[in-house]
């Protein structure tokens, strides 16, 4: 047999398993339009569905009329509140405990909010309607700042919360105000802030920005009236989540609804949070007995469903002169806009913001977190990041350079004399994460050797004199950052969201001839699934990646799971594939032994067999094994070979990373150029190398994006002032650097595999890394701290405050 | 409101309905021809995921108003694939480059590409960034889309040297 003539080395590479850079097996359909995205369904009769919106930020509704609307050719219907009212939808509970208004119900909170939706035969038909929708509007005054939003005199926003001094995380202390949440010692920080060598303090503003994945968001409702079934297409990043929630909010048994999320043209949080368009579409789908479909304009998207970040951090933090950091201090005023409709674990109402101790032995910390209501639209989602990761490693990231800049340090030699050393693992932090597995200072050195650290700060100071001499108007800033990620939320002790569990799963079922099906709770929108998870079950049980199919995304059929998002994927039902696979491997053991006449533990895995210990030459394949399953009796044992696993995490993975940025900057133009961007990373084990450097190249261009140019901004009215591409930054190829990507390799001691999860990292570490760069081209004259994003103006501005202009 | 008359080349074969004269391009070639390959990502001629080809240009498809491919030459991805059902050389460079991720940009940026190197066949990286920056992609930082393409251009000389 050509079978045993092969090497195992051969065996393992034509299984095409962990660690290779298998081809995605996406990409064949994709690279055709052969996609099958949610604005791709089309259904017999489907209706379109579109939102009348609010043009204010703050106004009472006190009228609306349809009859005009509603005679509009191909117009079939339009829902206000008050016909969802009787269903009790008018209003929806929000994955932050809160409640937002479906419909307009008396009052609008931001501009661009939902006030009525009208269904017509096509979407031509559906914009007609909302042209003719006529609202009335009594102006109320707004407030678009969340601290004149404390402001004892500020305007109620929340009206219907009139008399609630309690929220869904402890007290109330102001009409505009959500909740307190305090992690850490205040008591030990402030002390030893109070006697410290060095205190550096700063605020350290994360601007509003937005996910803004090319395909918007959206859905296809279809009630069918016969079977009582409700059937749900979306881009859903969680499709059991919104399965579950669809049911306790319209009544509808939850075995009567199949939420599928087809393919997703990227997701990076915005596709987490309920949308008053989903709800909409389920009614008017049960109201018209036709399909419904809704899909957001991206002026929709800009406005109104999931804007991330806008975190005011004011931090403190404390050092001995030689720079050893003594404790960090933070309070964060977070804009959460008119609902409280961030997405994050429940018990965690600020997210994983309590990791912003970062990479750093710091011994104690205090982190408090204040949410406010202002007239800006609702979502605080986590954008590519692991629940407000992302501004914790901005605000860390921030602070040490600016101690560094109080110490007169090396930023570099800073970090490097306060990381978590690695015999410091698992480290307890003092904000009460315990961080699993690192090894920071092999990652940093092996970071500025490869950039030629020295070299380059040689190269700065000999720039800085030749701007002071008149010869160049460049500068060059070195951007440096370390960062530590907590992702793969997590322990069901204490992750859920609406009290669902933060676990995953995977099912797998061996067919007779030995291919495969998987079937996860997560879903893909880009990161490729279907290659990635059958590599593991490849290496884990022998089959080879290319006999096994994957699906996600059908709630009839797969799983329960909570969905893909703050890198969760890899790390829980990453796990659990690992798991599944190695029931199936157990029970193919025990199949094998059988046949070969030896007791189960006389017979150890090879690759892609079990083969009898000490006599390599007596073995059983998978594919044999596989067959024996399904067409022998073997005693004490159930036919076929399946199984599944819902997997409950130990602990998150704590991901890290060591990027450099080299910038040029033109002191009189404010452009600047990037010059390199090293990204090393690591992630643990390695699954696919081709698609972990593309994630990285994509988190760090968004990373860019954020950085240098994008955000959501509303003027003092509460215009939304970004709203489309054309205001809102996307960097195009002309502008994006080019990356160098690196890794080192600390496995995760808890995972199955020991992967901790990467799609996330590049966002969290590339933001303060380009900001960084521009902070440090100007620290020698005097920059302390400026806010993103460093647009070309802002560049131009920070040099003109300076005085270098002349 | 009346509708009126179409008829253009939709990937070699010719198509024709009906539409208001306001249908956008993007609109009639998804929701009335059923050709889904071209996607909406803006509607206002920013992301470029509506690019098809028309009479030898790319053109924004959300951006053109039906009546304006009339009698035109169209080409959607669709038509890039070989005619045995095979994937096109360009198609096929953006799979082995790993070009893609969620794949809503692909479409658009493949069509962009093919007619980027019929008007440029020798493209340098420089040509490729610039040659592609009306097509965004959120998904991959565009490193290995030009990758692709620039591989692409290689393969396609390669062919084209072959069958002289
Ligand atoms: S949809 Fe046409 S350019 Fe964006
Ligand atoms: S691959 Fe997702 S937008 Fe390009």
């Amino acid at each position: 047999m050509k079978d045993e003539i092969q090497t195992p080395a051969d065996r393992s590479a034509n299984l095409k398993g962990m660690g290779c850079s298998r081809k995605r097996v996406e990409d064949v359909r994709f690279t055709q339009g052969k996609g099958n995205y949610v604005d791709d369904i089309k259904l017999d009769g489907m209706l379109v569905g579109d939102f009348v919106r609010s043009p204010y930020a703050h106004a009472r509704v006190t009228a609306i009329e349809t009859e005009a609307a509603l005679k509009v050719p191909g117009v079939l219907a339009v829902l206000t509140a008050k016909d969802l009212e009787p269903l009790g939808l008018h209003w929806m509970p929000t994955l932050a405990g809160d409640k937002q208004m479906v419909l307009a119900d008396g009052k609008v909170l931001f501009q661009g909010q939902e006030v009525a939706f009208v269904v017509a035969t096509d979407r031509y038909a559906a914009a007609d309607g909302v042209a003719a929708v006529e609202v009335e509007y009594e102006e109320l005054p707004v407030v678009t700042d969340p601290f004149r939003a404390l402001d004892p005199d500020a305007p109620v926003l929340r009206e219907d919360l009139a008399g609630q001094t309690e929220g869904a995380h402890g007290p109330r202390r102001h009409h505009n105000h959500i909740f307190t949440w305090e992690v850490g010692d205040k008591e030990a920080t402030e002390k030893v802030l109070d006697e410290a060598d060095v205190v550096a303090e700063e605020m350290v503003y994360y601007h509003r920005t937005h996910p803004m994945p090319l395909e918007t968001c959206g859905c296809v409702a279809s009630m069918d009236k016969v079977t009582g079934k409700l059937t749900l297409w979306g881009t859903f990043q969680a499709p059991h989540a919104v399965r579950t929630v669809a049911s306790l909010i319209s009544g509808i048994a939850e075995h009567n609804i199949r939420v599928i999320s087809p393919d997703i043209g990227g997701g990076f949080g915005n596709k987490v949070g309920v949308y008053p368009g989903y709800i909409c579409s389920i009614v008017a789908s049960i109201v018209t007995g036709k399909p419904v479909k809704w899909v957001e304009s991206r002026m929709d998207n800009l406005m109104s469903t999931a804007f991330a970040r806008d975190y005011w951090m004011n931090g403190r933090i404390a050092a001995t002169k030689e720079g050893k950091i003594t404790g960090l201090w933070c309070h964060t005023t977070a804009d959460h806009g008119g609902f409280d409709a961030c997405a994050d674990p429940t018990k965690f109402p600020a997210g994983f913001m309590n990791i912003c101790t970062g990479s750093y032995d710091i011994p104690v910390a205090y982190l408090a977190v204040d949410g406010v209501y202002t007239n800006k639209a609702p979502g605080g989602v986590a954008y590519r990041c692991s629940f407000r990761v992302t501004e914790a490693a901005y605000f860390i990231e921030r602070m040490v350079e600016v101690l560094a800049i109080k110490l007169g340090m090396d930023a570099a030699e800073l970090r490097r004399i306060n990381f978590i050393r690695e015999d410091q693992f698992p480290y307890q932090s003092a904000l009460g994460w315990e961080y699993d597995s690192g090894n920071y200072h092999a990652a940093w050195d092996k970071a500025l050797t490869a950039v030629g650290y020295d070299a380059l700060r040689q190269e700065q100071a000999q720039r800085i004199a030749d701007f002071k001499a008149g010869k160049t108007r460049k500068l060059l800033g070195i951007g440096l950052t370390h960062f530590t990620e907590i992702v793969g939320a997590g322990p069901v002790k204490n992750c859920d969201i609406l009290g669902l569990g933060m676990f995953d799963s995977c099912e797998i079922r061996i067919h007779p001839t030995g291919s495969a099906i998987a079937r996860l709770g997560t879903i893909s929108q880009g990161q490729g699934h279907a290659t990635t998870f059958a590599q593991i079950i490849a290496s884990e049980i022998g089959i080879p990646a290319d006999d096994i199919t994957l699906e996600e995304g059908d709630t009839d059929t797969a799983p329960y799971g909570l969905g893909t998002y703050g890198s969760r994927s890899t790390p829980v039902a990453g796990a659990a594939t690992a798991m599944a696979a190695r029931k199936i491997r157990a029970k193919a053991q025990m199949i094998a032994a059988y046949l070969l006449e030896v007791h189960d533990g006389d017979v150890e895995f090879d690759v892609d067999r079990f083969v009898v210990k000490g006599a390599p030459e007596r073995f059983k394949t998978m594919k044999e094994i596989a067959f024996a399953s399904y067409n022998q009796a073997i005693p004490g044992l159930e036919p076929g070979l399946e199984a599944v696993s819902y997997y409950d995490p130990p602990n998150m993975t704590y991901p890290f990373g060591a990027y450099i940025c080299v910038m040029e900057i033109d002191v009189d133009t404010g452009e600047h150029k990037v010059r390199k961007f090293y990204a090393l990373d690591d992630c643990g084990t390695r699954i696919n190398p081709m698609i972990i450097e593309g994630q990285v190249h994509g988190g760090a261009t968004e990373g860019y994006a954020i950085a240098m140019g994008q955000e959501i901004v509303y003027d003092d009215m509460g215009n939304h002032k970004t709203a489309t591409l054309m205001d809102f930054f996307v960097p195009t190829s002309w502008e994006t650097p080019h990356y160098t990507t690196d890794h080192t390799v600390t496995p995760s001691p808890h995972h199955p595999i020991g992967a901790k999860g990467v799609g996330e990292s590049p966002n969290v570490g590339s933001v303060p890394c380009f900001s960084n760069a521009v902070h440090d081209a100007f620290r020698p004259f005097g920059l302390v701290q400026s806010h993103m994003p460093h647009d070309q103006w802002r560049i131009w501005k920070i040099a003109d405050d300076l005085g270098l202009h002349g | 409101m009346s509708k009126m008359h179409v008829k253009f080349t939709l990937n070699g074969q010719d198509v024709e309905g009906l539409a208001e004269p306001r249908t956008l391009l993007i609109h009639f070639l998804r929701e009335t021809l059923n050709v889904t390959g071209p996607h909406i990502g803006c509607e206002t001629s920013h992301c470029g995921a509506c690019t098809v080809d028309m009479d030898g240009k790319s053109v924004k498809s959300c951006t053109v108003f039906v009546g304006q491919a009339d009698g035109r030459q169209i080409t959607t991805v669709e038509g890039l694939t070989n005619a045995d059902g095979s994937l096109g050389v360009i198609q096929e460079m953006f799979r082995e480059h790993h070009g893609l991720q969620c794949g809503f940009c692909t479409p658009g940026m493949i069509t962009r590409a093919h007619r980027l190197l019929q008007e440029n066949p020798n493209p340098t990286e420089e040509e490729v960034r610039f040659g592609i920056a009306g097509n965004l992609c959120r998904c991959t930082g565009y490193q290995n889309i030009v990758k692709a393409i620039l591989a692409s251009a290689e393969q396609l000389n390669a062919m084209k040297e072959a069958a002289e």
